[in-house]
């Protein structure tokens, strides 16, 4: 019995040291700073260039793998976190346009989000933290409209069109 | 103010506008046409999640089988017998775990963990009690990964391999159940070597349930090692365990106690009502 008593605290022993090494708890921790990440990057090259930054191009700025690979990687829920974050964002920020007298950008805005909101329609999503997310652009559609209509029922819409 | 104007616009608001403005996305631009890539990647990692739950299903099922008929072990004539048929058993349940080995090559663990992590819990518990059973000892979780690499023995799942991948695949893959997985099985197999206790006691086994004793004090003093730790559901299954231990202890003294006072055929009448409560307790039908 002693024997048997010694072999199981030794299997313990090893248990233990490689609980130390736990990958799993490492990737959550650094999920809300990934996709905090994403948005930035996002966010950045659309008010270089007003298109969706890839995934790749996301992967490359931040420095990581984009594809499956042990340890970092960009998984394809934190990419699509980052986005919907932007849509957020741009919202605000069609609303800060108006205010600073352009009234051009919330229009392209608004071009934008409609068809990221498409794009998000196509997927087929559960109900986890992201579908959670995609619940909240429609919000942001909503408000991006609305700065269009007051825009457009002002006739200024109008004059941003005739002017750009 | 904003707030008087917002009724106005519930009746004038253009949905026709925004209607068309829907119907001039493009539905071939880079953007959608990434977006429709993505739909395709998100079902498809949805799809084998579903498919490992299910798997992960009958792994549970099978196991908990073993785990029952191992019970009969210590009441049944034709004790090899039952070794023997739960060595079946469990290769059954190591052919799923293979499958399920299949699906992750190349995957990341971390993503499909929580699909499979009850069934290999619930498969942990039932191969370390037919360890336990054939040697009384506890099973290493090196052990038991050794058990659980695959090779590509039939030419026929070769072929249908290498046809249907693109890069080379491997031929022989394996699965590693985690450290926390072995732990939490290791704490569930407590239980069931509680209830071995109580009935080994009911056919007048009086060894047993001290080598029991003894076996499951050292597994708690390993727990209480990690103590808190670990993840949530270890702490959870410490105190389970506690009150596993605390059953056995109980049930040893009663022996050592009453043991004397008693004839070996009622000591099974003596732990009767003792088994039922437990059963209640368990929520046991």
């Amino acid at each position: 019995v002693p024997k048997k008593c010694q072999k199981a605290r030794e299997h313990f022993g090893t248990v233990r040291t490689q609980m130390e090494s736990l990958k799993t708890k490492f990737h959550e921790h650094w999920r809300f700073v990934l996709q905090r990440l994403v948005f930035l990057a996002a966010f950045v090259v659309y008010l270089e260039s007003e298109t969706l930054v890839t995934r790749e191009a996301v992967a490359e700025i931040l420095g990581i793998e984009a594809d499956r690979e042990r340890g970092f990687h960009l998984d394809i829920e934190d990419y699509l976190s980052g986005v919907l974050t932007l849509a957020s964002e741009l919202a605000r920020l069609a609303v800060n346009s108006v205010t600073a007298g352009d009234y051009s950008r919330p229009l392209r805005i608004s071009t934008f989000i409609n068809e990221l909101d498409s794009g998000f329609r196509l997927l087929n999503l559960k109900n986890d933290s992201l579908r959670k997310r995609y619940d909240g652009l429609k919000y942001d559609v909503k408000k991006i409209e609305e700065v269009v209509y007051d825009l457009s029922i002002r006739g200024l819409n109008k004059e941003a069109v005739v002017g750009a | 103010g904003s707030g008087g104007f917002r009724k106005r616009k519930h009746d004038n608001f253009p949905h026709g506008q925004r209607r068309e403005e829907k119907e001039n996305v493009n539905p071939s631009s880079a953007l959608m046409t990434s977006f429709k890539s993505f739909q395709l990647e998100l079902d498809t990692r949805h799809d084998k999640y579903e498919r490992l739950v299910k798997l992960s299903r009958d792994i549970t099922i099978e196991s908990k089988r073993t785990i029952f008929l191992l019970h009969r072990f210590i009441s049944a004539p034709n004790g090899e017998e039952i070794l023997n048929e739960s060595e079946v058993k469990l290769d059954a349940v190591r052919w799923k775990i293979k499958q399920v080995a299949q699906e992750l090559i190349g995957e990341d663990m971390y993503q499909f963990h929580r699909a499979i992590s009850p069934g290999l819990q619930e498969y942990v518990e039932a191969v370390s009690f037919q360890y336990f059973i054939k040697t009384r000892s506890l099973i290493s979780v090196e052990e038991i990964n050794k058990q659980l690499i695959f090779t590509a023995e039939d030419r026929e799942e070769t072929t249908n391999m290498t046809s249907n991948s693109h890069d080379k695949q491997p031929h022989t893959w394996s699965l590693k159940v985690t450290p926390v997985d072995y732990l939490l099985g290791v704490a569930d197999l407590t239980g069931e070597l509680m209830r071995l206790c109580i009935s080994s006691v009911g056919n007048g086994d009086i060894d047993t349930p001290f080598e029991l004793s003894q076996f499951l004090r050292q597994i708690y003093d390993g727990f209480t090692f990690i103590g808190n730790t670990g993840p949530y559901e270890v702490s959870k299954k410490l105190y389970t365990l506690k009150q596993s231990l605390a059953k056995v202890e109980n049930a040893c003294y009663t022996l050592k106690v009453r043991g004397s006072e008693i004839p070996k055929h009622m000591l099974a009448d003596v732990f009767s009502t003792k088994t039922e409560l437990i059963d209640q307790e368990e929520g046991l039908p």
